[in-house]
């Protein structure tokens, strides 16, 4: 048969035959047939316990013959009958097989998924209207398609711990929980960090964290998006806003190499929340806590809202247009040898494409980045705190990133470096530069979203755009483009960072001519060869591989393993 | 108090470990029962040992030690009663002996939950719990009383007097 | 062979077929190793040593010996599961945790013929090519896990046990692993879990085919103690002669436990399907009580159906089909099956017309509520949620409605769990309610219709 030289097999789903690979869940066979199965227990980054029995679905296999009798006679497409099973099977962890029948709908599976629905719900407390999970409930979701109009459930439903602070970001309402298992499983099989488990038994097990342990680990808040009901939610998010009213916008996180891929969520130009979106090639379905909670300080009390000039010995507001002129001015008195700048490896591919044309306007001796290199956390966390340290690389032409750095701060010492143009960085604190050492120059022009120490030492301060306010591509790690994409509008008179080192160049003689970041990618794919050819719809939410970094990421590595090992479906 | 787990109890410790020479963690259960036996019950610290000796992580014992009724968590009474509640001994007056066990020996079962299903004495003498089907239907009422079985229970007093 | 002579007021009576349970309150009987060498003991393992594994698997599938724990599977048959291929060790764990209610007959063989289990293990280990072994009995058999430490220890010294067996080049170790406390235990893969030092809860299947991937991951094969006894005889008197007792599929003796309502309750080793039911409580446990008739007989352990005593059931097929009422029924797997309800593991639990049907179902489900793992969705929620409506039918706070509301919960249940047990939850109340909807629907109150009780005080009154 040509089914087993490729491997794969006809199944009917529904009553339409397709063809899958060998080895495939039977719940996947059925979403790849758009078929959705509904499911609580089941992640497919995670081992199949098959609790939950929701996904039961009624289930068929070509008739045994009786011995001695002929087997059965395929149809014209090759297709034998089907001996549809009185009992109903779980399609998460069944695999497929050689012209097997599959049943989503009528009798069998519609009153499984009732009845399931029902039991999941006797002893569920009816929250909803104060529970945080309502409009991405599954079980609220469900029970709309399958659930039964009232509730015959007549006795008092089980007490368990409500409001546990089951660790310092997550609190759990045991109540709700109905013991699907995904985050212990995760703790045990993603995180290493088995501190959740289930005590007691039957109907009153309970959830818990081991007494005096916390789940406090770094991925801890990925139990939240895993959990299919309201039992484990956010400290950070609980109570802030209802999910249906929220904006979502897909784009990456920043805060390093990795560039986990996520999903913001605002309202009104306010981000409430950040979870992860699932790559299989960056982050999987998870990101790190401290990643995700990192942006409360866009709403901080110390943005910059407007360009400040200095006047005497203090800033004040200038429009920037006069703040512009002023930097041009003492710009274009200089000679190239004397003037530096300083980008940073978090900027957009876009944004460092134009400020090497900065560099090259005004012929500046020096340009470097900041180097953020820590440890890797084993997980998802690179060792290179910077998002964009490739696109550093490719665009700026520097091999390696902070090594102009001392040759900078000796330029600015001697006196031969007078004006230092500092992009989206505070290099007081973060590079080892000094206010002191920063005062000796002539000039000093930064952007920055938040005030900082080197902002108070700065003839121009401009606000520039923080990540969440721009849009743009990075390379991560590995080598992947991806996209930024723009979450919000920063505050006041803030400007994206390419759009103030065009106006920049402007001020200075130096042509425009580019009204979005996406010209500029047009321009990274003519201009720098590892680009060429790719377009900007073309990198999609996911993006796509762009060179060989030789790196990986070992969660992802880890994920592969257990794929290949038949644990998990990937 | 200090948890100290005397060294002939953990010589017998170790030697059952090594009936699981595939894997420790099968000993969790074994090494329950010998805390308990010797400590009357499975205290956290006992918990905490258990997860050293067979370098388990705590929750993984816990999970285990509060799934099954054979392990508690509390001090029981001197002598613990386990009086089978199933159909063919309820059928045979376990109910009433259970009635009978507590009017005798004082035991208020009024606050028994799931949970926390014994009972103690009020001198502490005895307590008390319903066990699932202890196996001996044919000649019930039966408990158990620590590690002693008696069939056909009729007379308290008699039973009871059999633990000073 | 001396002739046995029994304790008295504890003989067996004429209808039985004393097989495995020859030494249980036998004269003179005791468990120790020189005891049971006496009457040619370990001989049936000297024997087996000198064959090929393959030849001892032959005799116990010839043999059609069928599982005595509950499932009624073929012994052969599920050792021959063991992938040809197999290249991983291979386990065989001894299901010691008698648990199923109405059961009492594993607690007598290790109590009282400790080195017959021992035998047949050794035997079992040799044919499946088992080195490491199993006795997982229950935590509430604290002797019996002494008696068969002992018995491991004697069999150790004996050369039957440990490296090089007899000379044979064939070593086993068997250790003896006490449970703590749980029904589910008794349920193979949740055995297994917990042998692994886990929460016992039963795993899928497939993939997790204890014969395939069992403890370890590894072929594990998994018996009942009763099973493994008859092992030993099935090599002592060959399989052949061995299958001639019984009949066709149903072959050998097995014990029938009889508890409830009976005269002369206990446990009596009969050819499988050679006594009826009738024959059973009439001749064997000495009838009903006096002045009572008959009102149901749960004849496999509690998670069998109920029978009802007024009930026609129809066994055989074909040309043979025949009706019959419950006293014809043959104790058989076979024709119990046919009659809707189990032989599950021998349990017949007689119920007569004292007794109110919804404080008997209501004590079940109380069990099987107490019971549950609560891995699984139907089985963790079904099973408090029946015990509950009984609670209120017993406390006569429930209304007719609530008996549809109870068959309902229990057809959520069956056949939609993880493992049998927790299907098995449901069984009790479908039949109940199939079988006794008058009397339950008797004990409720038509007021009581949509009308929600406090709980708290049916605690109290359904005196848990």
């Amino acid at each position: 048969m040509s089914e087993e030289k490729t491997d794969l097999l006809d199944v009917q789903i529904d009553g339409v035959w397709h063809k899958f690979p060998k080895g495939t869940r039977m719940i996947e066979a059925c979403k790849q047939a758009g078929v959705e199965v509904p499911h609580y227990c089941y992640h497919p980054k995670l081992t199949s316990p098959g609790n939950c029995r929701m996904c039961l679905v009624e289930m068929g296999m070509p008739p045994r013959p009786a011995p001695g009798a002929d087997p059965a006679e395929p149809d014209e497409d090759g297709h034998l009958p089907i001996s549809w099973m009185p009992r109903p099977v779980i399609a998460c962890a069944n695999t497929i097989g050689p012209n097997m029948g599959i049943k989503t709908t009528g009798p069998l599976t519609e009153g499984c998924r009732e009845g399931v629905m029902e039991l999941l719900l006797a002893n569920h407390p009816l929250d909803c209207p104060i529970c945080d999970q309502a409009g991405e409930c599954s079980l609220q979701e469900f029970s709309v398609e399958h659930g039964k109009g009232e509730s015959r459930f007549r006795e008092q439903k089980v007490k368990k711990p409500k409001n546990v602070e089951v660790g310092p970001r997550i609190r759990l309402d045991d109540e709700r929980c109905i013991m699907c298992s995904r985050c212990v499983r995760f703790t045990d099989e993603i995180a290493d960090d088995p501190v959740l488990g289930f005590t007691d038994r039957g109907s009153h097990t309970v959830l818990t964290v081991y007494p005096g342990r916390e789940l406090a680990n770094n991925y801890s808040m990925n139990t939240v998006d895993i959990c299919p009901v309201g039992a484990l939610t956010s400290n950070d998010f609980r109570f802030q806003m209802r999910v249906w009213f929220m904006k979502e916008t897909n784009t990456i996180d920043v805060n390093c190499a990795t560039g986990c891929n996520t999903t913001v969520f605002t309202r009104q130009g306010k981000i409430y929340r950040i979870t992860p979106r699932q790559n299989n090639d960056v982050n999987s379905d998870w990101m790190p806590d401290s990643h995700r909670l990192n942006f409360h300080w866009i709403e901080s009390e110390a943005r910059l809202t407007e360009p400040l000039v200095l006047d005497g010995d203090h800033h004040r507001p200038a429009t920037w247009s006069e703040a512009l002129t002023k930097s041009a001015d003492k710009l274009s008195a200089l000679k190239g040898s004397e003037i530096a700048v300083i980008a940073s490896a978090r900027m957009t591919n876009e944004e460092l494409l134009i400020t090497n044309r900065l560099v090259k306007h005004l012929d500046a001796g020096h340009v470097d980045t900041v180097p953020r290199i820590e440890e890797n956390d084993g997980y998802l966390i690179a060792a290179d705190r910077n998002p964009n340290t490739n696109g550093v690389k490719l665009i700026l032409g520097l091999d390696d990133p902070g090594s102009q750095l001392d040759a900078i701060r000796e330029g600015i010492e001697q006196g031969r470096i007078k004006a230092l143009i500092v992009l989206q960085e505070n290099l007081v604190g973060d590079a080892g530069f000094s206010t002191e050492l920063l005062s000796k120059l002539d000039f000093l022009l930064t952007t920055y979203p938040l005030a900082n120490p080197t902002a108070d030492v700065a003839d121009v301060v401009l606000p520039g755009a923080c990540w969440a306010e721009k849009t743009g591509t990075m390379i991560n790690v590995t080598g992947r483009l991806q996209r930024l994409n723009k979450v919000v509008d920063g505050p006041g008179a803030t400007l994206e960072p390419w759009e103030i080192v065009r106006d920049l160049i402007q001020a200075t003689g130096g042509g425009n001519g580019i009204y979005a970041a996406t010209d500029l990618f047009k321009q990274l794919a003519e201009q720098v060869s590892e680009f060429s050819g790719i377009s900007w719809e073309q990198i999609g939410d996911l993006g796509l591989p762009l060179i060989e970094t030789g790196e990986t990421i070992p969660l992802i590595e880890r994920e592969k393993e257990r794929i290949a090992s038949g644990l998990v479906v990937g | 108090m200090s948890f100290e787990v005397p060294s002939d109890l953990e010589k017998e410790i170790d030697e059952r470990i090594t009936h699981y020479p595939v894997s420790k963690r099968s000993a969790v259960l074994p090494v329950l029962h010998a805390l308990q036996h010797h400590f009357g019950f499975l205290s956290e610290d006992a918990v905490e040992w258990t997860a050293a000796k067979l370098e388990l992580e705590p929750i993984k014992v816990l999970e285990v030690v509060t799934f099954y009724p054979g392990f508690r968590q509390e001090a029981p009474g001197k002598y613990h009663i386990r009086v089978c509640r199933t159909l063919s001994c309820a059928m045979a007056g376990s109910y009433e002996l259970m009635e009978s066990i507590c009017e005798k020996t004082g035991i208020d079962r009024s606050g028994v939950t799931h949970h926390n299903p014994i009972a103690v004495s009020p001198d502490g003498k005895f307590s008390i719990e319903f066990a699932e089907c202890l196996a001996s239907c044919g000649s019930g009422p039966v408990c158990l009383v620590e590690d002693d079985f008696h069939e056909a229970v009729t007379d308290v007093d008699s039973l009871l007097s059999q633990y000073p | 062979m001396s002739r046995v002579i029994y304790k008295e007021g504890r003989e067996p009576h004429p209808r039985e077929h004393r097989v495995v349970f020859k030494n249980v309150d036998r004269e003179g009987w005791d468990p120790s190793m020189d005891m049971y060498l006496s009457e040619g003991g370990y001989d049936q393992l000297k024997k087996a040593l000198t064959l090929k594994p393959g030849e001892v698997t032959d005799e116990v599938k010839k043999a059609g010996l069928r599982g005595r724990g509950g499932a009624g599977f073929p012994a052969g048959v599920k050792w021959g599961f063991i992938p040809p291929t197999n290249e991983k060790p291979v386990y065989l764990i001894c299901n010691a945790d008698e648990s199923e209610p109405g059961t009492f007959k594993d607690r007598y063989i290790i109590h009282q013929d400790p080195h017959q289990l021992i035998e047949g293990m050794a035997i079992s280990c040799f044919a499946v090519g088992a080195h490491l072994a199993y006795i997982y009995i229950r935590e509430e058999f604290p002797e019996g896990a002494q008696i068969l430490e002992k018995a491991i220890e004697e069999a150790h010294k004996k050369g039957f046990l440990g490296k090089d067996i007899q000379g044979s080049g064939f070593d086993l170790e068997i250790y003896v692993h006490r449970g703590a406390g749980a029904y589910i235990c008794g349920e193979e893969t949740g055995l297994i879990e917990s042998l692994e030092g886990k929460r016992p809860y039963p795993r899928i299947k497939p993939p997790y085919f204890p014969a395939a991937m069992g403890l370890y991951l590894c072929p594990t094969i998994v018996n009942n103690v009763e099973t493994l006894c008859h092992v030993k005889h099935i090599m002592e008197i060959g399989s052949e002669k061995w299958s001639q007792t019984g009949k066709p599929n149903n072959t050998g003796t097995r014990i029938l436990c009889v508890s409830g309502d009976v005269k002369k309750p206990g446990y009596y080793e009969v050819q499988v399907g050679h006594v009826t039911m009738g024959e059973l409580i009439n001749d064997i446990c000495g009838g009903l009580k006096d002045g009572r008739k008959l009102k149901a007989v749960i004849p496999g352990g509690s998670s069998a159906k109920v029978l009802r005593a007024d009930e026609k059931f129809t066994i055989g097929r074909g040309d043979d089909a025949k009706e019959i009422s419950i006293w014809d029924i043959p104790m058989d797997f076979d024709s119990l099956a046919a009659c809707g309800s189990m032989a599950g593991s021998g349990g017949v639990i007689v119920i007569d017309d004292s007794r109110s049907i919804s404080w008997v179902l209501n004590n079940i489900n109380n069990f099987y509520a107490h019971e549950s793992c609560g891995q699984c969705t139907p089985c963790r929620e079904g099973s408090l949620w029946m015990k509950k409506i009984t609670d209120r039918v017993v406390a006569g706070k429930a209304s007719p409605a609530d008996i549809d509301t109870l068959d309902s919960v229990a057809r959520n249940i069956d056949g939609r769990t993880i493992c049998a047990f927790g299907e098995a939850s449901s069984w009790p109340t479908e039949s109940f309610v199939e079988k006794f909807r008058d009397e339950l629907v008797a004990d409720t109150n038509p007021e009581l219709e949509g009308v929600v009780v406090n709980a708290e005080t049916l605690t109290a009154a359904a005196n848990l």
